[in-house]
């Protein structure tokens, strides 16, 4: 290739990387909704601590990236061909100076990102309970094809994709699966866990105010997946108990019988209330893919693991 | 002439060459059928607690005939070794005569497999009742496989020994074939202490 | 009889469905038509397809993984359109076909684009950088690629009969089980890894073999081109990781077949299992992908920087060392699964660590470029776009590295951007690199530099056009693999995704343009010499197109950098005193009746014709015990006909054509000095 095709492509570079820039910056702030990321801008101390630490890990990586990035572009712009008047040195094979240099420092970082995550890991573990002078709110999330079923043992009750809880006290979800795999994630509340048939995992979140949040599924698992969310709703405690009123006065009941009802594949499935539950049926529900010998010992506990047949 | 033996010296040379890097991709090979092995002993171990409604190890395994197995694979390895020895003493006759006996005792091998499997089976034992009994039967199969494409193996050989003689490349092959031999019952070792010695404690 | 394959199996359900089909079919009735128009079966056959030649074997994985490019980015570019119209509406395309094209395109590029994209490079160059007339196991390499392409076939086939999967290209179970999945989809998945699995493991095998056994002398393990050393560590990687693939497949496999209970819920299944077994091949994959590319990235830079390759032992340590943590972090796929704490931060800190040596490198290329004399050839431009790119895909990686971060970004449009952002500046912008550096070797004549130039800036506006709003979409919540969604603000983002895909597309036709006025134009970019590019290794030492031999005389190596070493020595371009004999493998068909059988054996297993399958076992036994009584695999060609090809080569190159080689240093005098001013 000629020089001066080079210096040519140099200009168009040179013209192109800042408008592209230009660009892909205006597009972030006019805002197109970023003002409303739930990642980005949470909702409640645990989503927080884990943004920060995305924030500070990314902070501490541009002490590498940035030099990359820009060194690269400016050796490659003052080291073309055309560019006669710079140095060259073809036979130069390697600096023991620069190689430390380039080892160690990432490696530092590397070590300080280390026992930041070491430390942040444990302290965010999303089965540890979070520090309250109230009691956690205790919820039971089940997944199901394509929507998701709360029971609340506080309250007897049971609701399908729409989750309530008071916001002043800490939410801890014990979460499994009658379906595939499923993932529960609140984004503006926290991170997710996945939901397994047959085991149970937890989640333990807190919100800062009353408020809506999207929750939802975020592991493919068929044909409704996308229509999987829910609105999950802190309260404050006069919102909580009108709301226990109308879940309370609803004339369903999520009996063995409509449980197996509802374990049928439905996509959109709309907001449902239950006044009441099958004793025990998350437990049951664990234990329906956990096959025992012999017949359950009540005829519920046989349909909810074995099924209408 | 000259040229023609030039060309026949190349060859062998080259032979020779080829043989060497075949060995060495042969040992390679061995490794990825080695951690083929592992991940089907670590998925065995995962499950081996997995009985779920059906019957548990304990219930299933017969130590005896687990042994009566091991006996017959161990002596074919001890067989092929003295196969190898021969062939390395250049005797043909006896090499296949051993082949014929390393070939028997793995057959008498997969026999005695193919009766387990089959008693395990017919008393509803089978690999799609329980996780423990997939990952049994899959582990067991898949060394049972491997036995019979080894058997496999010793008939190609057992003809190649009888119509070309001990040449170059016969005697590769049965080194190859030999550490092929050996690699499974190592294997079967590992599935002896693995599956069936903690399965019947 | 036919199992379960009826009429049903055709894709009436929807138009769009059977258009591909429709295209499928009349792509392969053109081509053989084509064929038969130019009766070219003969020639295909002979000379081609039974073709054992490391280089020919090559550039048909190259063709292949080109081919595979184009129907994998179709499908990228139908979920594109799909999301960017489909706010609160059903699109164009209903859930079950969206699922089926997102499957599809994962498999796709990763099994067969990347995959026989680098192994056809390593294929036409490695045994030549290390001055080999060969491969260890030419027919062996044969049968890889047949294999391959047979894998490739049944995702092609799953378009024309029957349906594809629709759980992903990572296929979880239980979702991918026969409970949840009863139809054939998921089998032609499992069926197309099984068996372009195995063609892997062998190709792994064989570049093992050949590295280790067929340098040439003085090519010791330090003097190396680094593209060799990523191939030896890349086919470690193989070796070890790909058996865990074929494991977890076939273990699948016998779940939905055989109604086994690996995997499933209930009956003592375990479906962390597979994601732990997934994934223990599937990290290293990762690292398959992408060492390749790192190579040709430090051979590109070092030839077109026109200087010696800064930190070259640092870059092997580093690529060693990757190839060694690539093990230790399957377990970061799936933080979210509920380990322990100190479970997650273990693999997180172990993934993090993966970035210093990746970052070393960055730094080594970028050394290299330091003082050079940098021509911006459309390989070179590649590896710029990679370089500063990548940085982005590693930055985005570490915080996904971070346990409580993961719990917020996993399964969202954030992990999309991230591992694209790896894959295609990382993996694929290297094998564009090496495809516009090593062409002229494989064909004789350069590809036109103006249209790859072109191809590249598509590519990579492209590609942040694509890439940076998933980050964002990332950020506000959205997962991956939506057929709709009901958030308006998503979509802003979700159609300039959809224009980066159209970017993209315009890349590919710039390659394809690039492609055909080189091919018009081959005359006049005529590679005489062997060395277009005053290229440092000894795949330049050859002629382009190599003689089937590579090399008349095995060349002896005395310096890392062994042609250009060679070409400051005068010792380039030397007719030896005599020519001798040279042994070279025979063709055999049996590599691509092998392959033939084991497509036919995978479509027997997934529409379940049992009698059909064993058929081709049978028969692929019959095949594979008739090569190993075979002992006359090998021919010799006399030294007379090489003394003739060679001599037509050697009268070809004129003085005029030979690089001038006065900027560079006679090895061992005053090597860190600098030389201002002179070009």
């Amino acid at each position: 290739m000629t020089e001066l095709t080079n210096s040519r492509l140099f200009r168009r570079v040179a013209r192109t990387v800042p408008l592209f820039l230009l660009f892909g910056s205006c597009l972030l702030l006019q805002g197109c909704g970023v003002s409303n990321a739930p990642v980005l801008f949470p909702k409640g101390p645990i989503a927080l601590a884990e943004r920060d630490l995305l924030f500070t890990a990314f902070g501490l990586m541009m002490i590498v990236a940035i030099p990359a990035i820009a060194l690269t572009l400016y050796f490659v712009w003052r080291y073309r061909r055309a560019n006669e008047a710079s140095a060259y040195t073809p036979d130069w094979e390697g600096s023991w100076k620069v190689e430390t240099v380039i080892w160690l420092v990432p490696a530092i970082i590397i070590i300080a990102l280390g026992t930041l995550v070491w430390d942040a890991t444990h302290r965010l573990d999303p089965y540890k309970p979070l520090a309250s002078d109230k009691p956690a709110f205790k919820v039971q999330a089940i997944a199901l094809d394509w929507k998701w079923l709360f029971l609340y043992p506080e309250l007897g009750a049971a609701s399908v994709n729409e989750l309530a809880f008071p916001a002043d006290r800490p939410l801890n979800i014990e979460i499994t699966s009658d379906t595939v795999m499923n993932s529960l994630m609140i984004p503006a509340l926290g991170g997710q866990i996945y939901a397994m048939a047959g085991m149970r995992s937890e989640l333990n979140l807190l919100a800062d105010e009353p408020g809506v949040f999207t929750g939802r599924n975020t592991m493919f698992s068929g044909n409704g997946f996308a229509d999987q969310h829910f609105k999950a709703h802190a309260m404050s405690e006069a919102d909580f108990t009108t709301w226990k009123d109308k879940i309370s006065g609803s004339a369903d009941v999520l009996d063995a019988k409509n449980y197996v009802e509802l374990h049928k594949q439905s996509v959109a499935n709309p907001v449902s209330y239950y006044s009441s539950y099958e004793k025990d049926l998350f437990e049951l529900i664990l234990r329906k893919y956990a096959p025992m010998v012999g017949p359950h010992e009540s005829e519920a506990a046989e349909l909810i693991c074995r099924g209408a047949a | 002439m000259g040229e023609m033996s030039v060309t026949t010296d190349l060859l062998e040379h080259e032979e020779k060459k080829s043989l060497e890097s075949r060995e060495f991709g042969f040992w390679i090979y061995l490794m990825t059928d080695a951690v083929i092995f592992a991940l089907l002993f670590a998925s065995y171990v995962v499950l081996s607690k997995n009985s779920a409604a059906g019957p548990t190890s304990k219930e299933l395994f017969d130590l005896g005939h687990t042994a009566g197995e091991t006996a017959l694979l161990l002596l074919s390895s001890l067989t092929f070794g003295v196969a190898t020895i021969s062939m390395s003493e250049d005797r043909s006759n006896r090499v296949v005569q051993w082949l014929i006996v390393t070939l028997v005792l793995g057959l008498g091998f997969l026999a005695m497999e193919l009766i387990e499997f089959y008693g395990m089976i017919a008393q509803g034992a089978g690999p799609g009742t329980s996780g423990f009994l997939s990952a049994f039967f899959t582990l067991v199969g898949t060394h049972g496989l491997h036995v019979t494409f080894g058997s496999i193996g010793i008939c190609v050989m057992i003809g190649q020994v009888l119509v070309k003689g001990l040449t170059l490349p016969v005697r590769s092959r049965l080194v190859r074939l030999g550490l092929f031999w050996h690699f499974l019952d190592i294997v079967w070792i590992g599935i002896f202490s693995v599956v069936y010695l903690p399965g019947v404690m | 009889m036919l199992g379960r394959l009826t009429f049903d199996a055709i894709p009436l359900y929807s138009w769009v469905a059977m258009g591909g089909a429709a295209v499928t079919v009349c792509g392969g009735l053109a081509v053989f038509l084509l064929i038969t128009y130019l009766r070219a079966w003969k020639v295909l056959w002979t000379d081609w397809l039974t073709s054992v030649d490391h280089k020919r074997i090559g550039i048909m994985y190259v063709v292949l993984a080109l081919v595979m490019l184009v129907r994998g980015f179709v499908d990228a570019l139908m979920m594109r359109a799909q999301q960017a119209i489909a706010l609160n509406s059903d699109g164009y395309l209903p859930p079950e076909h969206f699922e089926q094209i997102f499957s599809s395109h994962g498999t796709i590029m990763i099994f067969f684009v990347a995959m026989p994209f680098l192994t056809g490079l390593i294929n036409i160059i490695v045994p030549q950088q290390i001055g080999a007339r060969d491969v260890a196991f030419p027919f062996l390499n044969s049968v890889s690629l047949w294999m391959t392409a047979a894998g490739a076939g049944l995702v092609l086939v799953s378009l024309v009969i029957g349906k594809f999967s629709t759980a992903g290209w990572t296929g979880y179970p239980p979702y991918s089980g026969i409970e949840y999945s009863p139809g054939v989809g998921v089998d032609y998945w499992l069926w197309a890894l099984i068996v372009s699995g195995v063609g892997s493991t062998m190709s792994g095998i064989n570049f093992i073999v050949t590295i280790v056994k067929n340098r040439c002398p003085g090519m010791t393990y330090m003097r190396m081109p680094l593209f060799t050393w990523t191939t030896l560590c890349v086919s470690i990687l193989i070796a070890f990781a790909f058996p865990a693939l074929t494991v977890v497949a076939a273990q699948l496999a016998l779940d939905r077949t055989l109604g086994f209970h690996f995997f499933t819920n209930g009956d003592g299944g375990n479906m962390m299992m597979f994601a732990n077994l997934l994934w223990i091949w599937g990290h290293p994959e990762v690292y398959i992908l992408i060492l390749p590319a790192f190579g040709i990235f430090s051979e590109v830079v070092a030839t077109f920087s026109r200087k010696r390759l800064f930190g070259y032992k640092s870059l092997v340590y580093a690529t060693a060392c990757i190839a060694i943590l690539s093990f230790t972090v399957w377990l970061h796929h799936f933080f979210t699964m509920g380990s322990s704490a100190n479970v997650n931060a273990v693999f997180g800190i172990a993934t993090m660590i993966i970035a210093v040596p990746t970052g070393v490198k960055i730094f080594d290329w970028m050394f290299t470029i330091y003082r050079g004399r940098i021509e911006f050839h459309p390989s070179m431009v590649f590896t710029i776009g990679f370089m500063v790119t990548f940085v982005i895909g590693g930055v985005t990686g570490v915080l996904l590295a971070l346990p409580p971060a993961d719990y917020l970004m996993h399964n969202s449009t954030f992990l999309v951007a991230h591992f694209h952002n790896m894959l295609i500046p990382g993996a694929l912008f290297g094998y564009f690199a090496g495809l516009n550096y090593w062409f002229p070797k494989a064909f004789g004549f350069k590809l036109d530099a103006k249209w790859g130039i072109r191809s590249f800036w598509f590519w990579i506006i492209g590609f942040y056009l694509a890439f940076m709003p998933l980050y964002v979409l990332g950020f506000m919540g959205m997962s991956r693999r939506m057929e709709h969604y009901a958030d308006p603000t998503w979509q802003p983002y979700l159609v300039v995704a959809a224009l980066g895909a159209l970017c993209v597309l315009a890349g590919i036709v710039c390659i394809a343009v690039q492609l055909y006025v080189s091919a018009k134009n081959w005359g006049s970019a005529r590679d005489t010499t062997g060395d277009p590019w005053n290229g440092r290794t000894l795949e330049w030492a050859t002629s382009s197109p190599p003689a089937p031999y590579n090399f008349a005389v095995l060349p002896e190596v005395r310096d890392l950098d062994a042609f250009h070493d060679m070409k400051i020595r005068g010792a380039a371009y030397q007719a030896p005193v005599q020519y001798e004999d040279i042994v070279m493998p025979k063709s055999s068909g049996i590599g691509p009746i092998l392959g033939a059988l084991s497509f036919v054996l995978g479509f027997a297993m997934v529409w379940y014709i049992w009698w059909l399958a064993a058929l081709c076992l049978v028969l692929s036994l019959i095949c594979i015990g008739i090569r190993a009584c075979d002992d006359n695999s090998d021919f010799v060609m006399p030294a007379a006909e090489i003394a003739r090809i060679e001599n037509a080569r050697l009268a070809q190159i004129s003085a005029a054509d030979l690089h001038d080689m006065r900027d560079f240093m006679p090895r061992g005098a005053a090597s860190g000095a600098a030389l201002p001013g002179r070009a």
